[in-house]
């Protein structure tokens, strides 16, 4: 927890702007009452808070321009925010600064059904986004667990995925324009209602940039037809291994299901309890592959898979075709994160990527980990594009088990880039990973960041301490340059 | 609005609420901690959250308000900020239901509504609001002393012309609401027998709750409520001494005074030898299966907590009861469409959402229909729409668009309240519509009777009404 009261000095100056927000949000747009700033003080992710200096609500696009431009006129830092579901403290508000939530900000504002997208006000729940769709036979297609809650905008700002991303891609591929407001407080569109623009993809380089390039204030996605037929299969092994040896003959026999979800024995003794999912008994790893497409394929493929599953030793496979009956299966799956509070008093949702094929071993090392550390790692994950999410379980009641959590969930990590991985697949870097970005990028590479962003923000104002490692937030990092870009140094590129 | 620095004004330090005569207040307070401690912060209580739709802020959502329980609790004192936050609360529990990390908000909003009563200095005029209608709700005999006006109110024309003129809003909301919602009465049908044998052979001896104002207001669902359940085959006992639950007050914070009535509704059942006690009303059913909670906050004894618990689990609600006991009687054909609407104590507080629309489906040539965003709350929320009767005014007339967009003949409710609330709003919005409760549907089918019967006529049909009749409903309790 580092929740810190801020200096006064500074916190005057955000102060100072209070009126002239008020005249921009009006009287129910503008929070400064100190137990309602400290409602705001965390997403997601709960070990990381920070009072915010003032919090706003815009309902406009002209009014999250007006709050922008007001602070880059006084330097004052924003934070923009979502539903606060972020996992990676990407919201974590600024003590000195102004948060900027999106949250009234929640109109479907066109649902295009011939040009098959729809433009949303950033607020919007990404579900609403299906639930507007679903009358003309359309979807979004990303479907974070949190969909119901979690908002188009922070989509956008974390390139969110789900557990349909191993066939339909991330945010960034369905986003086809967007209207931001940029750090200097400039409102730009980009793109429109057609996909494939030319030139440089700006959409692609704002979408997962973590409000560290401005704030998005309408967004048009595209929609995905719904699919002839889904078939979703449950199949329940008597270990991981046979579980990971059935997603591998999966993919490597053509297949591509639109999901390929992994859940452990702890995984699933929580979400049992949290909402009865009822799983196969004795399930040391139950595996829910979906398969969508035209009836024909999705018959075919699935007779394959059920036969792939029971070589690789499964003893019980559920076929489900009714959305009832879908949904049940994927309640367990969608509830794991939150239900492993059922089971443990406090935990740390780990996000890491490993090549597909790294599976066995990687999960193999966690329970090695785990039974050396004494701490019980849950594991559910996204095992068709090998996006781990290890449920790191300790009792915060306990004198330093937080700190050995922290250690065996840091090691993972270490695990993922070992073994040729990513530190995030979908949650984000935010300010939990921003000190690990070294690990992953080299100086030049993190300078070459550092360049772009300043070229939109160059005061540091949108969203300071997030994505990229600074010295403030990670200490000196040996090996990370602090001179001048080879590229500026060389002429062909300027730093403002 | 501007307290940026401090929010030192305004506070109250924490006072002796919890030294209660069991001597056990660190047990109880810990417990708060405990249960709060079960949030994880993911914010999967959001969408269903009716202030958070409405107004899309952290502290009106289910996870803000258990962050301000917490600064509550941790720190230890009540700031008027928290404590309207706490306020703009429905409790309809809908967040219960949206929670994997199973936070029990029920328990959570419970205590920290004793503690606000118990310590928290309200301003006048909200003490003398309060005052009043806990001088009036759990009593039957007062709220049927009130039949009498309102009735003679409502046939004068009076009604209409006050409230086509606005003049309540604009001289206190809160009786606006309360005008607004009251039921068009008729004459009431004779009070229930305290035995109403079985027809045929007897498959269960059930205890019936007749409610306070269910009772005052709509004894005609009470009826319906009794005569299927003979028709059914069950003897139905009626005690003629019972008194209300203390939902309302529960619900409110005011703990003791629930407390008193639980323990007062528990000797009067315990009397009576039944296998079950059977409930018409969600937020009725929702409390009692809580009794041994609510005796606990209240610092009741060990004995008094079990006595409460062995009540709670005869409760059921009427249509969970009839499911399990299956079907003996006919059904015959009702040709309607009807619009089912969740009463949250019902589906939230209680889980039941499956029997009622079973019920329904299964007389013949009735159609069910769901409405859109079926688990948020339509406003109604006990007494809510007494004290805070424009955000409870804005819930009812999204949950009457809703409504008006299924198509539906009527809206059918196991909680009258919510039928009240949601008539009145369609009745505003120029779309009137018949509101009626399960109970009186299966009555009318079990019967054979027509749904002109059923509806008691057409709708919009007597002069300076509006246009929404209730046909049998009434407010929670």
């Amino acid at each position: 927890m580092s929740e810190t009261a801020a200096p006064t000095g500074a916190q005057a100056d955000v102060a100072a702007l209070v009126p002239r927000l008020l005249r921009i949000c009006g009287e129910d747009g503008v929070l400064t009452d100190t137990a309602r700033r400290r409602t705001y003080e965390s997403d997601g992710l709960t070990h990381h808070r920070a009072v915010p200096g003032v919090v706003v609500l815009p309902t406009t696009a002209d009014q999250v321009a007006a709050v922008v431009r007001l602070c880059a006129e006084n330097g004052v830092p924003f934070v923009p925010r979502g539903a606060g579901t972020g996992l990676s403290a990407g919201a974590l508000p600024h003590t000195e600064g102004v948060l900027l939530v999106t949250s009234r900000m929640r109109r479907v504002i066109e649902v295009d059904v011939e040009n098959e997208c729809a433009v949303v006000e950033p607020g919007v729940a990404n579900l609403d986004v299906t639930r507007a769709a679903a009358p003309y036979g359309y979807y979004y297609a990303p479907d974070p667990s949190s969909q119901q809650v979690c908002s188009v905008g922070g989509n956008v700002a974390e390139n969110s995925g789900g557990a349909h991303c191993l066939k339909y891609g991330f945010t960034v591929n369905h986003v086809r324009g967007l209207d931001i407001v940029t750090p200097s407080g400039e409102q730009v569109s980009l793109g429109g209602k057609s996909p494939g623009a030319h030139g440089y993809d700006l959409i692609g380089a704002f979408v997962g940039s973590e409000g560290t390039l401005g704030v998005a204030t309408r967004v048009t996605v595209g929609l995905t037809r719904s699919p002839e037929r889904t078939v979703t299969l449950l199949s329940a092994f008597t270990s991981m291994n046979a579980g990971g040896q059935a997603v591998s003959s999966i993919i490597s026999a053509g297949v591509l299901p639109s999901a390929v979800e992994m859940m452990d024995a702890l995984a699933i003794e929580a979400a049992e309890k949290a909402v009865a999912c009822d799983y196969p008994e004795g399930a040391a790893a139950v595996l829910v592959v979906e398969l969508d497409g035209p009836a024909a394929e999705v018959d075919a493929q699935r007779a394959e898979v059920t036969r792939l599953c029971e070589e690789a030793g499964a003893f019980e496979t559920r076929t489900a075709t009714g959305a009832d009956e879908r949904a049940r299966i994927w309640k367990g799956r969608k509830s794991a994160f939150a239900a492993v509070g059922r089971i443990s008093p406090a935990y740390i949702v780990q996000d890491g990527v490993v090549p597909r094929t790294a599976l066995p071993e990687v999960l193999r090392r966690i329970t090695e980990l785990s039974a050396a550390s004494g701490i019980r790692v849950a594991n559910v994950f996204h095992a068709g594009d090998g996006n781990l999410h290890p449920l790191v379980l300790f009792d915060d009641a306990e004198p330093g088990a937080g700190e050995r959590a922290e250690e065996v969930s840091g090691a993972i990590l270490d695990l993922c880039i070992e073994h040729g991985g990513s530190i995030t697949g979908e949650h984000g870097v935010g300010v939990d990973k921003a000190c690990k970005m070294p690990r992953m990028y080299g100086p030049d590479d993190l300078a070459t960041f550092d360049l772009f962003r300043r070229a939109l923000d160059p005061d540091g104002i949108a969203n300071p301490d997030k994505l990229l490692p600074t010295p403030r937030l990670c200490g000196e990092q040996p090996g990370v340059r602090r001179g001048v870009h080879p590229l500026v140094e060389s002429g062909r590129a300027e730093q403002f | 609005m501007t307290d940026l620095p401090t929010d030192a004004a305004n506070t109250t330090a924490h006072g002796a609420a919890d030294e209660t005569a069991s001597g056990a207040p660190s047990e109880r307070e810990r417990l708060f901690g405990d249960l709060l401690d079960d949030c994880v912060h993911c914010g999967f209580c959001l969408p269903t959250c009716p202030t958070h739709v409405l107004w899309g802020q952290e502290m009106d959502s289910p996870r803000g308000r258990i962050h301000l329980m917490e600064q509550t609790h941790t720190e230890d004192v009540l700031t008027e900020t928290a404590v309207g936050h706490f306020d703009n609360c429905l409790g309809c529990l809908a967040c219960v239901s949206a929670c994997p990390s199973g936070v029990a908000y029920d328990a959570l909003i419970e205590h920290t509504r004793h503690r606000v009563e118990a310590e928290y200095d309200r301003p006048r005029s909200e003490r003398a609001l309060r005052g009043a209608i806990f001088a009036l709700f759990p009593y039957r005999n007062r709220l049927r002393l009130l039949r009498g006006p309102l009735r003679a109110y409502q046939a004068s024309g009076v009604s209409s012309l006050v409230r086509r003129s606005g003049l309540l809003e604009r001289v206190s909301p809160s009786l606006a609401a309360m005008e607004r919602i009251s039921p068009p009465l008729s004459a009431p049908p004779p009070a229930l027998p305290e035995l109403v044998p079985a027809a045929g052979r007897a498959r269960a001896r059930v205890g019936m709750l007749v409610g306070c104002v269910q009772g005052a207001f709509f004894p005609e669902v009470n009826t319906a409520t009794a005569r299927v359940l003979a028709l059914e085959g069950c003897d139905v006992v009626v005690p003629r001494s019972q008194g209300c639950c203390g939902a309302l007050s529960g619900h409110a914070g005011r703990i003791g005074e629930s407390a008193d009535l639980a323990r007062d509704l528990i000797e009067v059942f315990e009397r009576e030898r039944v296998d079950r006690i059977v409930v018409n009303s969600a937020g009725c059913g929702s409390s009692m299966k809580h009794f041994d909670r609510t005796l606990a906050e209240a610092g009741a004894d060990e004995a008094w907590v079990r006595r409460g618990r062995a009540m709670a689990e005869r409760v059921v609600d009427l249509t969970e009861f009839l499911v399990d006991l299956g079907p003996r009687a006919e059904r015959h054909p009702l040709p309607l469409h009807v619009a089912y609407h969740d009463a949250c104590h019902l589906s939230h507080g209680q889980g039941v959402t499956r029997p009622p629309r079973a019920l329904l489906a299964d007389v013949p040539g009735l159609r069910v229909s769901d409405l859109p965003d079926k688990e948020v709350c339509c406003g109604s929320a006990g007494v809510y729409n007494l004290l805070k009767p424009e955000a409870a005014g804005e819930l009812g007339d999204r949950k009457g668009r809703d409504v008006a967009s299924t198509g539906a003949d009527v809206l059918v409710s196991g909680n009258p309240g919510c039928s009240l609330q949601i008539a009145a709003a369609m009745d505003r919005a120029g779309s009137p519509i018949t509101v009626t409760h399960t109970a009186r549907v299966l009555d009318a089918s079990l019967r054979g009777l027509t749904v002109e019967q059923l509806l008691g006529r057409g709708r919009a049909d007597r002069p300076g009404a509006g246009g929404s009749r209730a046909s049998g409903t009434g407010a929670e309790g």
